[in-house]
């Protein structure tokens, strides 16, 4: 019965949806008020009945009700509940169902803090936002319904995919949504503006918010799948290049300039029309990155969604929106008059410079992603594009931004003199290259690899030390903490969130020129060298799990006769879906990680092992995470809660 | 990538990559197999070098890159044996002939295009910027408020 409620919930809310499109924007056009107040209890509504769905999603998987097909093909009576729970969105069905549930509540949120938004901005915005719901919904409900029953239930579920069982997994996908959904929010703004023919500073104020929400949630999500990949699939690697992880990484590196060209049109007014193309191409980044990940196109084996149907249906949304938003855009933008005025050395032309290396960036990350596909259509040509191309292409851009980074974001707006401005950074710069000659003298005869990621993450970390000191004015120590202190969170932000990258670089960095490896077998019993420390295999035993059976191994790992760790990896074999998977044991360190996996038994009785020294690994993902952090306090900067409350204390204030 | 990823070890099982008996007893050999491993396609698995592949077909063909090395091939001489035996398909590094240059120059070109528009643009936007200098009469009256 609920799951019938949840299935006309669904319909329903896409009947709201398609009421939320029409009458506010047509409203909007008219200038009714009253059409144009349907856009928010609409939205409201829409969200809540979505909201409902997805919780009688989540109820038949929990109450493993295999008679709605979903929950039979995806679960099984003996998965933990965390893995119930999460196994909702582990399929193509359901995460759709996620992802139109969180495009309605972005909707919703607009439609509840968007309280000082003029109210025709707001209807359009909010039509937008409906129109792309409609999209989805229909896709959800025609092609991929989640709520479909079987006739003849079986007994127990196929259960759902043992690699997905996992913490990091579970909850990347959730983030991943925000995030690509998200720039759906930036998408709507940009299209309402085109349609009102007007951008100022107040729009780049509103549609920065959202760009952050969903950048830092995008950032979440690509290094929770990362991190999620190096402890999973047994050796370790991070970034595969993968079609599937370039979808999210696209829109990532887009979103990011986004958001610093919305910073131009918000303080400066200037780089409009530039902002409205990048949000419209953010999220038609998303869109592409949902037609790879499910249409199955680039993948010619794939586990979620191979479907040529939903990839046609898929391949039709993005043409649309695209398609629709662009031609609005060649007719609209020449409209977009930039107001503030700058010359060649300014932060204005630095975030300009910030934005090529970002956008070109990502559209060299497109073709490469793209052209096994165009070679082979167009060029009867079957090639295959991976890793050692993209490690080529790609990664200069990330040097070159990392070392102009710190000078412009220490450049006054408008006009500055570069000698002047640079004064203060001397000495970040100074240290950065002692600190890589420092790294560079404590390894022998191994690549620059390491030195120079050394230089430029402790170049960005310094210098955005420098970028806060410098901001925090003259005076004594004191006065200078006390005043760094006060200053706006959208500083501090930047501050961390630039600092973040340099981690993350110098991770990279660090992990690919120190690695070590080893690779053998061993008797119970016996030591071996790995690196700097000494590994003994202990034992090897099978162990029974909830829903599995496992070979575990006992490794114990010291250094100089100290004992570091007691590794435990495992490898698993699931019994219902008749999968096996490897659970590498890794011990955590700040300065390195120890990261060792069992194979398997070996004739003579003894075990393949694999044991990894991975120094500075974690620093990838940290940077992430301090990335996302810097982004979250930008995003609780007074400017937005000022902006959102000031209206709230004006309203029954009447005007005299 | 996930998904990737379930496609090879489901393909592959719990085993992993270089197995131990693969490993060259000759350290610089072993090492130049493995810098080539890095840039040959496992062909049954998805966008996975078979220096990380778990999968049956990727291990033959770390076994065979070992064995024209032992045989004496240079690194251009084992590539160009698995593409005659493959095709390109093979190469994670795809070849920068024919339509492929336009992969390759891809970057370059879109960075200088990039960089030669914004140029015009800062440039265009410089001119327009003339009312720098303060006129006489804002000089007069700036010095008018100075002075006071």
């Amino acid at each position: 019965m609920i799951v019938e409620l949840g299935h006309f919930a669904l319909l329903l809310a896409l009947l709201v949806a398609v009421l939320q499109m029409v009458v506010p924007f047509w409203g909007a056009q008219k200038g009714w008020l009253s059409w144009m107040a349907m856009a928010a209890p609409a939205a409201v509504a829409q969200s809540l009945l979505l909201a409902f769905s997805f919780c009688a999603l989540t109820y038949a998987f929990v109450t493993s009700d295999f008679s709605v097909r979903l929950v039979a093909l995806n679960s099984h009576t003996l998965k933990p509940m965390l893995y119930k729970v999460t196994g909702v969105w582990g399929n193509h069905e359901g995460s759709m169902l996620l992802w139109c549930l969180i495009l309605a509540l972005f909707g919703a949120l607009v439609a509840i803090f968007g309280t000082n938004l003029p109210s025709r901005l707001k209807a359009r915005v909010l039509a937008v936002q409906a129109s792309v719901g409609v999209a989805f919904l229909c896709f959800l409900i025609f092609t991929s319904n989640p709520f479909l029953r079987l006739v003849s239930p079986p007994m127990n579920g196929q259960d759902l995919n043992p690699l997905l069982q996992d913490p990091g997994l579970a909850f990347h996908p959730p983030f991943l949504y925000v995030g690509y959904v998200g720039l759906s929010m930036s998408f709507s703004f940009a299209v309402a503006a085109l349609i009102e023919g007007r951008v100022d500073a107040a729009w780049g104020r509103w549609v920065r918010p959202w760009t952050l929400l969903a950048w830092l949630n995008l950032t979440i999500g690509i290094a929770l799948g990362s991190w999620w990949a190096y402890y999973e699939l047994g050796w370790g690697g991070f970034w595969f290049w993968d079609p599937v992880e370039n979808a999210s990484f696209m829109p990532w590196l887009i979103a990011a300039a986004l958001l610093h060209s919305a910073i131009v049109v918000e303080k400066r007014e200037a780089l409009k029309s530039w902002t409205i193309l990048l949000a419209i191409l953010a999220f038609g980044f998303s869109l592409i990155g949902a037609f790879i990940v499910r249409s199955g196109v680039l993948t010619s084996v794939h586990a979620f969604a191979n479907d040529p149907e939903r990839g046609v249906y898929l391949l039709g949304i993005t043409a649309l929106f695209m398609g629709g938003a662009l031609t609005l855009y060649a007719a609209r933008a020449g409209a977009m008059q930039a107001k503030g005025v700058f010359s060649t050395v300014s932060r204005e032309s630095a975030l300009v410079l910030n934005n090529v290396l970002l956008a070109v960036s990502s559209f060299v990350v497109f073709i490469g992603t793209i052209w096994p596909l165009v070679a082979e259509m167009a060029f009867d040509r079957k090639v295959s594009v991976g890793p050692p191309f993209f490690d080529a292409a790609f990664t200069p851009f990330m040097i070159l931004l990392a070392i102009l980074l710190p000078v412009g974001s220490i450049l006054p707006w408008k006009r500055a003199k570069l000698d002047r401005a640079l004064k203060p950074l001397w000495p970040a710069l100074l240290a950065a290259f002692g600190i890589a000659a420092f790294v560079w003298t404590l390894q022998t005869g191994r690549t620059m690899l390491a030195p120079i990621g050394a230089l430029l993450g402790s170049w960005l970390v310094l210098g955005a030390a420098t970028d806060l000191w410098v901001r925090s004015g003259r005076g004594g120590l004191a006065s200078k903490l006390a005043r760094a202190w006060r200053l706006p969170r959208a500083d501090w932000g930047r501050a961390v969130a630039h600092a973040g990258f340099g981690v993350t670089i110098f991770g990279i960095a660090a992990l690919l020129a120190w690695e070590v490896e080893d690779v053998r077998t061993a008797n119970i019993g016996e030591t071996y060298e790995v690196g700097r420390y000494e590994a003994t295999l202990v034992d090897v035993r099978e162990v029974q799990g909830p829903n599995y059976v496992s070979t575990m191994a006992w490794i114990r790992i010291a250094r100089d006769g100290r004992e570091a760790a007691t590794l435990t990896p495992e490898s698993r074999f699931y019994p219902v879906a008749g999968m096996p998977t490897t659970e590498a044991a890794i011990d955590n360190g700040v300065f390195r990680d120890l990261y060792v996996v069992i194979g398997d038994a070996q004739a003579d009785g003894s075990w393949a092992v694999r044991t990894f020294v991975k120094p500075f690994a974690n620093w990838i993902w940290a940077g992430a995470i301090i990335m996302s952090i810097g982004g979250l306090l930008s995003l609780t900067d007074r400017r937005y809660r000022v902006a959102a409350g000031a209206r709230k204390n004006a309203a029954p204030v009447p005007a005299e | 990538m996930i998904r990737a990823a379930l496609i090879w070890l489901a393909l592959a099982g719990a085993a992993f990559a270089v197995e131990p008996d693969e490993i060259l007893d000759d350290p610089v050999l072993e090492e130049r197999a493995r810098e080539l491993s890095k840039g040959i396609r496992c062909l049954v698995c998805r966008n996975e070098s078979i220096d990380e592949s778990n999968a049956e077909l990727a291990r033959d063909l770390r076994i065979l890159v070992r064995e024209r090395l032992v045989e004496g091939d240079t690194d251009d001489q084992v590539i160009d044996f698995l593409v005659s035996r493959y095709g390109e398909y093979v190469l994670l590094t795809p070849r920068a002939t024919g339509a492929n240059l336009v992969l390759w120059v891809a970057a370059p070109v879109l960075l200088l295009g990039g960089l030669g528009i914004a140029v015009v643009y800062l440039r265009s936007r410089r001119k327009s910027d003339a009312p720098d200098a303060l006129s006489e009469e804002e000089k007069a009256r700036l010095a008018d408020l100075m002075g006071e």
